[in-house]
C-alpha cells in the first residue's frame, strides 16, 4: 500500500528523518515505537503532507505512485488519515458539521454522491453506537473544551466515518484510561481488513493487547533501527530504547 | 433641469463581469431620469417637489443643506480615502415611467431582482417577508403591504409616509438623527431621496420579517436613503436590508441614515446584510458606505439590536447605536466585517446608557485578508444617572495573510461608579495548523478557510434570520474567495 524509500527530511536545516526506510502491505497493522524526539510525529505529518518540511531525499509511493507532489487534502482524498497526537481545535464549528463537509469533500472528489445531513446523521450515530461513545460529542464545537481523552476518541471517530484506507493514529492511546483505550481499539478493529493498513505510533506495549501489530519497529534518530514481530514491543516495555542506541 | 439618460450595458462591463466575481455587479437597462451632478439649494427643492412635500419638510432639508455647507468631513477615522467631489454626483436617479402597481414595473428591473434573489411577482414572493424594494433614489413596490395594514402596521416607501402618515413622520423624523448630527447625516437630511417606513402600533407583533432592499444602478449617483421604525409600547419588529451595486471603475457614495424609536416593552430587531459592490482588487471603484444608524430605547424595558454582515463596499464608515433611554433597556450590537483586496472598514458602535439598569453587549468579529484594513471603534458610555448599568463586550479580529490589518479602539466613559464593564479583545492570525487539520480530512484549502472564519463569525450570524444566516454564510465565503495560497 505504501513504500517509504529513505527518506530524508529536515526543518529550518534540522535533520530529522535520515534515510527512513518502511514498506506497508494491504491488511497489516505496523507499530512504530521510540524515544521522544525521534520523529515520529515527524513521519506522520509528512506522510500526511504538511509543508513545514523540507524533503531533502528518498520518496513515498502510496498505491504505486509518489505522493511527494499532493496536497495534504488530496491525500486525504486517496484514503490516507492521520489521528492527529494534539487534536485542533475550531471553535463555532460543530463536530458534525465539520464531518459532513470532510467526508463530502472526499465524496465528491471520488465522484461519489454527497450526503444530505439526515443520511450523515444517521451514519455518524450508527458509528457512534458502534465505538459506544456519547451522542452529544457531535453537537459540540470542534474539539473545543474537550478533555484530552475525548480529543483522542474523536480522532478514532472520525476515522471510522471516513473510513480511510491508510491510517496512521500518533500517540492515540496517550493518556487514555483502560475504556477509552478499548474504544480506540475497537475502532481500529473494526475498520480492519485486507484492504486496510494501519500504522500505529505508540509509547506504550499494551494498546498493543488490543491492537495486535503484524510489525513493530523502532525509530531512533529518524531512522527504523530495529523491526521485529509484537514480541519486540514486550522487549522494549523490560529494557528501553538505550540498549539500541548508539 | 431634468435631463434624460439612458443607461448601457456597455462591452467593457460586460467583460468585467465575466471575469470577476462580484456576481451583483450587472447594470440594469433602464430609461432613468437623472438631474445634473451638484449640490445646491435648487437641488434640494426639486427633491423636495418632485416628492410634493410639505413645507416643513422642505425646511428641514434646507436648514441641513445650510448647516452642511457649514461642516467639515470627519477625518478621525483611521481610513484612506480619495476625496469625494460632491458635486461630481447626481442627487436624484429614478426610473423614467414611476410604476402604480407591480404590473407596471419595467421587466428589466423585475428582472434584476429576480437575478438578486428577490422576486417581485406577486405569485413568487417569499414567504413571511415583507420588501420594500429601493432602486437608486426611489422606492418602487413594497409587498405584503395590505397584509400588514390588517393589523395596523404601516410599511412603506419614506416618500408615501410623507404624503400619507404625514403627522407621524413629522413627528419623529429627525428626533434620534438631529438634521446637523454629523457631516453625512446632514448630507443626508437635505439630499435623501427616498428609504423605508415602519410603523408597528401599541401591543403589535409584527407577523412577518421587514426588510428593504437597496439597489443602486445609475451611475455617478450618490444613494441617500432614510429609514424611520417607531415600535409603539409592546410591539416587536424583526427588519432587514440588503444592499448591492454595479460595478463600476468611480467610486459612488451611500450616505444612509436609519433611526430606530422604541417604547415601553417594545422591541426592535435590525439586521443588515451590507453586499455594496467593493471595488476591483487594486482598489479602483466601489461604494464609499457611510451611514448613520441610530436607536433610542425611549421606553422602559425596552430592547434595541443591530446585527450587520459587512462584507462589501469599498469603504465602510458606520456606527449603529442605542441610545438607553428608559430604565432596563437592552442596547445589542453584533457585527461580522470582513475586508478583503483593498477594501478598509472603520465600524463599531456607540452604547449611551442614560436610564437605571440599562445593559449593553457588543460582540464585534473583525476578519482581513489581501490588503483589507479592519478597524473597530466604539464607545461605551454610562451617564451619571445611569444606576446599575451593565455592558459586555467581546471584540475578536482575525488575519489571513501578512499584509491586512486589525485595530481596535474602545473608548469607555463611566460618570456611575456602581457600574460593570467586561471588555475581551483577541486578535488572531488564521492557524495553519486549524487549515491543515480540515485539508488531513479531505476540505480543500479554501474550503478550510471558510469553514474557519464561518465559525469564528457563529455568535453574530445565529442572531440573523435564518435565511439570511445562510445568505450570510455564503457570502463570506463569496468574500473570501483568493485569499489564500
Ligand atoms: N515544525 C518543526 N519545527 C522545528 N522543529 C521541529 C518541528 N517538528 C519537529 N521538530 C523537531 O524534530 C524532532 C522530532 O520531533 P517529533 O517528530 O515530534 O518527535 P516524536 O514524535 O518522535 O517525539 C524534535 O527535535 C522536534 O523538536
Ligand atoms: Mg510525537
Amino acid at each position: 500500500m505504501i513504500e517509504i524509500v529513505n527518506l530524508h527530511a529536515e526543518v529550518q536545516g534540522q535533520k530529522i528523518l535520515n534515510g527512513l526506510n518502511l514498506k506497508i502491505n494491504k491488511g497489516e497493522v505496523h507499530s512504530i515505537m521510540g524515544p521522544n524526539g525521534s520523529g515520529k510525529s515527524t513521519l506522520a505529518a509528512i506522510l500526511a503532507g504538511k509543508e513545514d518540511y523540507d524533503i531533502t531525499d528518498g520518496d513515498i509511493i502510496y498505491k504505486g505512485e509518489s505522493i511527494l507532489d499532493l496536497a495534504p487534502d488530496e491525500r486525504a482524498q486517496q484514503g490516507i488519515f492521520l489521528a492527529f497526537q494534539y487534536p485542533i481545535e475550531i471553535p463555532g464549528v460543530s463536530n458534525a458539521y465539520f464531518l459532513r463537509e470532510a467526508l463530502n469533500s472526499i465524496n465528491k472528489a471520488r465522484g461519489n454522491p454527497v450526503l444530505k445531513p439526515v443520511e450523515f446523521g444517521k451514519l455518524a450515530k450508527q458509528k457512534i453506537k458502534m465505538l459506544k461513545m456519547d451522542e452529544t460529542l457531535l453537537k459540540r464545537s470542534l474539539n473545543e473544551g474537550f478533555s484530552g481523552g475525548e480529543k483522542k476518541r474523536n480522532e478514532i471517530l472520525q476515522m471510522a466515518i471516513l473510513e480511510p484506507l491508510l491510517s496512521i493514529l500518533d500517540e492515540t492511546d496517550s493518556g487514555l484510561d483502560i475504556d477509552a483505550l478499548q474504544i480506540v481499539a475497537n475502532g481500529v478493529n473494526s475498520l480492519r481488513n485486507e484492504e486496510t493498513a494501519f500504522l500505529v505510533i505508540t509509547h506504550y506495549q499494551r494498546l498493543l493487547d488490543y491492537i495486535v501489530p503484524d510489525f513493530v519497529h523502532v525509530l531512533v534518530k529518524g531512522k527504523i533501527v530495529k523491526s521485529g514481530d509484537k514480541s519486540l514491543a514486550l522487549e522494549l516495555e523490560s529494557k528501553g530504547y538505550s540498549w539500541l542506541e548508539d | 433641469m431634468v435631463e434624460e439618460l439612458k443607461i448601457d450595458n456597455d462591452q467593457a462591463t460586460k467583460e468585467m463581469l465575466e471575469k470577476n466575481d462580484y456576481k451583483y455587479g450587472f447594470v440594469t437597462d433602464v430609461e432613468q431620469e437623472i438631474i445634473p451632478k451638484g449640490i445646491n439649494e435648487d437641488v434640494v427643492r426639486f427633491i423636495s417637489n418632485k416628492k410634493n412635500e410639505p413645507e416643513w419638510l422642505l425646511d428641514f432639508r434646507l436648514k441641513a443643506y445650510r448647516k452642511w455647507l457649514t461642516m467639515e468631513e470627519p477625518s478621525w477615522a483611521k481610513l484612506n480615502i480619495e476625496p469625494i467631489d460632491y458635486n461630481g454626483i447626481s442627487y436624484f436617479a429614478a426610473p423614467k415611467e414611476m410604476p402604480k402597481s407591480l404590473d407596471e414595473i419595467d421587466p428589466e428591473i423585475i428582472d434584476t431582482y429576480n437575478k438578486l434573489g428577490i422576486p417581485l411577482e406577486e405569485q413568487k414572493q417569499l414567504e413571511g417577508i415583507a420588501i420594500d424594494v429601493v432602486f437608486d433614489s426611489v422606492s418602487l413596490v413594497t409587498t405584503f403591504k395590505d397584509k400588514l395594514a390588517e393589523v395596523g402596521i404601516i410599511f412603506c416607501s419614506f416618500s408615501e409616509a410623507v404624503i400619507e402618515h404625514e403627522e407621524l413622520v413629522k413627528k419623529y423624523l429627525g428626533r434620534v438623527i438631529p438634521s446637523g448630527d454629523n457631516y453625512f447625516a446632514a448630507l443626508n437630511a437635505a439630499a435623501f431621496t427616498d428609504g423605508s417606513f415602519v410603523y408597528i402600533p401599541k401591543g403589535v407583533k409584527c407577523p412577518m420579517e421587514l426588510s428593504t432592499y437597496f439597489r443602486i444602478n445609475a451611475e455617478d449617483t450618490g444613494q441617500f436613503e432614510r429609514t424611520l421604525i417607531i415600535a409603539e409600547e409592546g410591539s416587536s419588529v424583526s427588519y432587514l436590508e440588503g444592499c448591492t451595486a454595479p460595478k463600476r471603475s468611480t467610486s459612488q457614495l451611500h450616505a444612509a441614515c436609519v433611526e430606530l424609536i422604541a417604547f415601553d416593552d417594545a422591541t426592535i430587531k435590525y439586521s443588515t446584510i451590507q453586499n455594496w459592490y467593493p471595488g476591483d482588487k487594486d482598489g479602483k471603484g466601489g461604494i464609499y458606505n457611510f451611514v448613520t444608524k441610530r436607536g433610542n430605547c425611549v421606553g422602559k424595558n425596552s430592547r434595541i439590536s443591530w446585527t450587520q454582515v459587512e462584507t462589501g463596499s469599498a469603504i465602510t464608515w458606520k456606527y449603529p447605536s442605542c441610545i438607553l433611554t428608559g430604565d432596563n433597556s437592552v442596547g445589542e450590537f453584533y457585527s461580522v466585517a470582513l475586508t478583503n483586496n483593498r477594501q478598509q472598514a472603520d465600524t463599531g458602535t456607540k452604547m449611551i446608557h442614560l436610564g437605571k439598569n440599562t445593559r449593553s453587549t457588543i460582540v464585534s468579529k473583525g476578519i482581513s485578508a489581501g490588503f483589507g484594513q479592519n478597524i473597530y471603534r466604539g464607545l461605551v458610555e454610562i451617564s451619571k444617572n445611569a444606576q446599575n448599568a451593565r455592558n459586555y463586550t467581546v471584540c475578536d479580529s482575525i488575519l489571513i495573510g501578512e499584509n491586512c490589518g486589525a485595530h481596535t479602539f474602545p473608548y469607555i466613559e463611566v460618570k456611575n461608579s456602581s457600574a460593570q464593564l467586561e471588555h475581551e479583545a483577541t486578535t488572531s492570525k488564521i492557524g495553519e495548523d486549524q487549515i491543515f487539520y480540515c485539508q488531513q480530512r479531505g476540505m480543500s484549502e479554501e474550503d478550510a478557510l471558510s469553514l474557519i472564519v464561518n465559525g469564528f463569525c457563529k455568535e453574530v450570524f445565529k442572531e440573523l434570520p435564518f435565511e439570511f444566516a445562510v445568505e450570510a454564510e455564503r457570502l463570506l465565503s463569496v468574500s473570501l474567495e483568493g485569499s489564500v495560497g
